[in-house]
């Protein structure tokens, strides 16, 4: 089958977009970038869509396939593939870079083009992620997305940029520098490949099959974040731009789980499977100690920061249980996360917007000035809390059986998340939106305007759909998940 | 006996440079006013004349480039560029001249050409800054071309002789360099240092062949690799003694630990121009020091050499690395950094195996040519900055340069990532080649201390980040002043890094086939 290299376009229109927009670089120009990051962000999203319409969703083969020399002497190749693992994922990243330039339109008004600039950019740096199909090319790609973002933080973040920055910078570093040694460690073991498939089949012994698996682990574990090594995630939250805090949130953390995915199981299946208890042990953590620190959180995006925690050690937890279930059910709470995070913070960004405060003690009866704003967002909490008919509850719905499956005590202790959530988001939601007007900042507050009702409006589609019909997106991912797992029982030893 | 007229062809390039710098002497001292400005296009003509010769008299370029694209369609011809030129580069062998004085091979011819293309680089970014600070004279360029004489010298020399007559040829310029704004108290200070130091490496490496050549009786580089081969011709003890004073030689001339204690001082105190000198030219010839005298002459001591490598490579690693955090003066940051990239060229030198050492040789080959593409950029965008009496060193002068100049930010922001070792950039590849060349000679442990390291280090690169871009400008700044040709070279020099991250089959080729023909 001969078609048109989708994947390259959906990496390569939103980079070479994002060098364009550059140039529209000074103060005047800056509704000119707008413009241009919205007609790049638009055909990104766009050239995605065949991904979807032209998908085999019986076959759980690599589709789209592009491969091409690059490096002759490593024997590395510009090789990209989807299967219905990734391929969701790029049309997630694609769709919520639309919505991050729409976002930032009247927000962002220093360095505009830069700005525009750097998450277009990254929006094709993802994509590179979620389709490269050979260890370099994905290295290379999951490194240089570190570069946008840690600018976005830094440039136009709030008061502690700098440090949330450079802690964010660091500490993902620091993972993906191990893997680089484990790839490298790869590369010999396979006679000189650098092609994934190859690595899915070599055969390992238990040895350096723990040993890649950790160096993975020290790479996704970061980007994920999994306790105990997510304590960069709140400071780059709170202190990125909305925009930024929507891409972490939405995109960011799934390269972890995704990493999980194409790397630890299937290069590593019998060191997965000897080291769930850890895994396990280390999500459930996350959802329930993460949960009460959520709970106890004063500033807003840090609430739902850490609230992305405990979703992430959801998502964990799916994978490692081994059946379709979990990993299936890990899957859908992945995107669901990806619409409901976003919207979440870019409702945060909207009252960011006008009061400049994240503070819920801020805040109290904007139900009373902000009518339509508060009926989204109480939307939102909803799915975030997990409510059923939204997107937040299919997910953790799947996971939750599939945890009862594999141990019932695990499964509780994961379901406990249906009540810490409904805590945390409802009781802030209360907090924030409820009573009587409590100063008149909050007197002074105007209702969501059109562009913020667009945004809004579409997320709100997303969340409800995929919570009544989420059938489309299983549909896709079941032939590759059943493939994925039938590799990793079968293990390698 | 029977005198010889040896072959002058192979050294064409030297003999070049020679008669240029000769002629430029005359010329000079013959016109008044315009002395600089005549020894600075005789100069650039110097280079570009060498870099010809180098590429035409040693190998019929034009014919072989002429005959592979008459054969090849012209996108098959772009698609193989890379080929093209290697097949030809690769393709030719060692050859000698003046007894055994002078070689000349394909590693020797790449990096004359690098050499002259980095210097005639750094002539044109340091211009305005020499004339701004009236250090612009005659002798400075010709001082420079003495200069690279003495690399190229050293790159072709087939003897212990000629390459020590090269070291001192480029050592006794560089310190005449230094002090060139004598006027200067750091200057001179950092000149003074420099000389003495570099007078006692010199003595070292002297010393060091003279053991040598007492082990072996002989001076050219390859009786002595011959006679080493059979165990009982030579005196193992005084050969060891020897090789311990060579390396000591060679270390200082690359400026890694132990003898690294010159670099900062110099870096900091010589006029910016002059550093950028240093940095690029200087770590070409050092690099073509540690492949003739220890790849071809002394290769038979590998596992000694290669242990002296490895432990003065980690020692510049993690003391370059750590040292760079505490600086404040970007000049000395580079510095610092300079000596701990020169710990991972050393890295990649030392991956020998019993298997083969190309891949050892081509990623110490690429780090150094992509380390010197690199550091041009970065000490031509200081050069760039710094005005009449400022000289935009500290770290503090370059607050906000976003502000200011988003271009100028990203370019030097795009050097800073390529130096941390981030990928869409050729420093990844660099560091990515040295440490797979690590692991593949067994050296795990080493490896993951080079990438530990490298975290370290992408702090303090990130820290000019942050700087740039996320600081406010100091108040006083008056724009960027330099001329067109300079912020297009520059641009382009930037631009380079970022698509031989892009592309780096090419280059890597390139090397492998240059060190598979040449050691």
């Amino acid at each position: 089958m001969t078609s048109l290299p989708y994947l390259s376009f959906s990496i390569w229109i939103p980079i070479f977009g994002g060098l364009l927009t550059l140039f529209a670089h000074s103060e005047r120009n800056a509704h000119v970038a707008r413009f241009m990051g919205l007609f790049f962000s638009l055909a990104g999203f766009l050239v995605t869509l065949p991904l979807y319409v032209q998908f085999d969703a019986s076959s759980s083969t690599m589709q789209f396939v592009e491969h091409t020399n690059w490096i002759r002497y490593f024997n590395a190749h510009y090789s990209l593939g989807v299967d219905g693992i990734s391929m969701p994922f790029i049309i997630l990243n694609s769709f919520i870079t639309v919505i991050v330039v729409l976002a930032c339109w009247e927000v962002i008004q220093k360095k505009t083009a830069q700005y525009v600039a750097a998450f277009l950019i990254m929006s094709g740096l993802m994509n590179g992620i979620f389709s490269a199909q050979d260890g370099v090319l994905f290295y290379v790609f999951f490194e240089a997305s570190l570069i946008p973002l840690y600018l976005a933080i830094g440039i136009w973040g709030g008061p502690n940029r700098v440090y949330a920055a450079i802690k964010f910078f660091l500490y993902t570093l620091a993972g993906s520098l191990l893997m680089l040694l484990a790839f490298i460690y790869l590369f010999q073991q396979s006679q000189g490949s650098f092609d994934l498939a190859d690595w899915h089949a070599l055969k390992l012994d238990m040895r350096a099959q723990s040993w890649i698996f950790w160096a993975f682990l020290a790479s996704f574990s970061v980007k994920v974040p999994m306790w105990p090594v997510h304590t960069w995630l709140p400071d780059a939250h709170v202190e990125a731009p909305t925009g930024g805090s929507v891409v972490l949130a939405a995109i960011a953390l799934k390269l972890g789980a995704y990493g999980f995915l194409r790397f630890s199981l299937p290069i590593t299946p019998d060191a997965s499977q000897a080291m769930a208890p850890v895994i396990i042990a280390l999500s459930l953590i996350a959802v329930i100690y993460i949960g009460f620190v959520a709970v106890v959180q004063t500033d807003m995006k840090k609430l739902v920061a850490y609230s992305s925690i405990a979703h992430m050690g959801f998502v964990t937890l799916g994978f490692f249980m081994f059946n379709p279930l979990g990993v299936e059910g890990a899957l859908v709470q992945m995107i669901s996360h990806g619409f409901v995070s976003a919207a979440m913070f870019l409702c945060i960004g909207v009252l960011y917007d006008r009061m400049h405060s994240r503070e819920i003690s801020d805040y109290g009866g904007v139900v009373n000035v902000m009518p339509k704003f508060a009926a989204v967002f109480m939307l939102f909490s909803m799915a975030n809390a997990g409510l059923p008919a939204t997107s937040g509850f299919v997910g953790e719905f799947m996971v939750v059986l599939g945890a009862v499956k594999y141990n019932f005590w695990v499964g509780f202790a994961a379901a406990t998340t249906l009540i810490l959530g409904a805590a945390y988001t409802l009781w802030m939601y209360k907090r924030v939106m409820f009573g009587a007007v409590i100063n008149p900042h909050v007197a002074a507050l105007t209702d969501i305007n059109r562009r913020e009702s667009l945004f809004l409006g579409v997320l709100a589609i997303c969340v409800l759909i995929m919570g009544l019909y989420p059938f489309p997106i299983t549909e896709v991912m079941h032939a590759s998940v059943d493939d994925l797992l039938k590799h990793v029982a079968a293990g390698k030893l | 006996m029977e005198f010889q007229i040896p072959n002058f062809y192979p050294a064409a390039p030297e003999l070049a440079v020679v008669a240029i710098s000769l002629l430029t002497l005359l010329l000079v001292s013959f016109a008044r006013r315009r002395a600089s400005q005549i020894a600075y296009y005789m100069t650039h003509v110097a280079l570009l004349l060498a870099a010809v010769l180098t590429i035409h008299v040693s190998r019929d370029f034009s014919a072989t480039i002429g005959k592979l694209y008459v054969q090849l369609p012209f996108s098959e011809f772009l698609r193989n560029l890379g080929q093209i030129g290697l097949a030809y580069l690769g393709s030719s062998e060692m050859s000698f001249t003046f007894g055994q004085m002078y070689l000349a091979d394909p590693l020797g011819d790449l990096l004359k050409v690098v050499v002259c293309a980095s210097v005639a680089m750094v002539l044109i970014y340091g211009r305005r800054y020499l004339q701004d600070r009236k250090l612009e004279s005659a002798e400075y360029y010709l001082i420079i071309l003495f200069a690279v004489l003495g690399v190229m010298v050293l790159i072709s020399a087939g003897s212990l002789l000629s390459v020590y007559i090269g070291l001192e040829l480029l050592s006794l310029s560089s310190y005449a360099l230094v002090a060139i704004n004598r006027d200067s108290i750091r200057s001179t200070e950092a000149a003074m240092k420099y000389f003495v130091l570099g007078a006692l490496a010199s003595g070292l490496l002297l010393y060091g062949m003279s053991m040598v050549y007492g082990a072996t009786q002989s001076l050219g580089l390859v009786d002595v690799a011959r006679s080493l081969v059979d165990p009982q011709s030579a005196n193992r003890t005084v050969l060891l003694f020897g090789l311990v004073f060579v390396v000591a030689g060679v270390a200082f001339k690359l400026g890694v630990v132990p003898f690294h204690m010159w670099i900062p001082d110099v870096y900091e105190g010589a006029p910016t121009a002059v550093t950028a000198l240093i940095a690029s030219a200087s770590k070409l010839a050092a690099f073509a020091m540690v492949c003739r005298l220890l790849a071809l002459g002394l290769w038979d001591l590998v596992e000694h050499w290669k242990l002296m490598l490895l432990f003065t490579g980690v020692a510049s690693i993690v003391l370059g690395n750590l040292t760079a955090i505490a600086q404040s003066n970007l000049k000395r940051m580079l510095a610092y950094s300079g000596i701990s990239h020169m710990g991972f060229l050393l890295l990649g030198f030392a991956s020998t195996t019993s298997h083969g050492s190309t891949n050892a040789y081509a990623s110490s080959l690429f780090y150094v040519l992509t380390y010197v593409l690199t550091t041009l950029a970065g000490f031509g965008i200081i050069l760039l900055m710094s005005r009449a009496g400022f000289e935009a060193e500290s770290l503090d002068d370059f607050k906000g340069l976003n502000k200011r100049s988003s271009w100028w930010a990203g370019l030097m922001a795009v050097v800073m990532f390529s130096m941390a070792g981030l990928p869409f950039f050729v420093g990844f590849f660099a560091k990515f080649f040295v440490l797979q060349a690590l692991w593949s000679a067994g050296y795990a442990a080493l490896a993951v201390l080079a990438v530990v390291m490298s975290l370290v280090g992408a702090f303090y690169y990130l820290r000019v980040v942050k700087i740039m871009f996320f600081d406010e400008p100091a108040a006083d700044f008056s724009g960027i002043e330099a001329c067109f040709g300079v912020r297009c070279l520059l641009s382009v020099n930037v631009l380079a890094i970022a698509l031989l991250g892009l592309f780096p089959s090419f280059l890597m080729q390139t090397c492998v086939l240059v060190v598979q023909g040449s050691l």
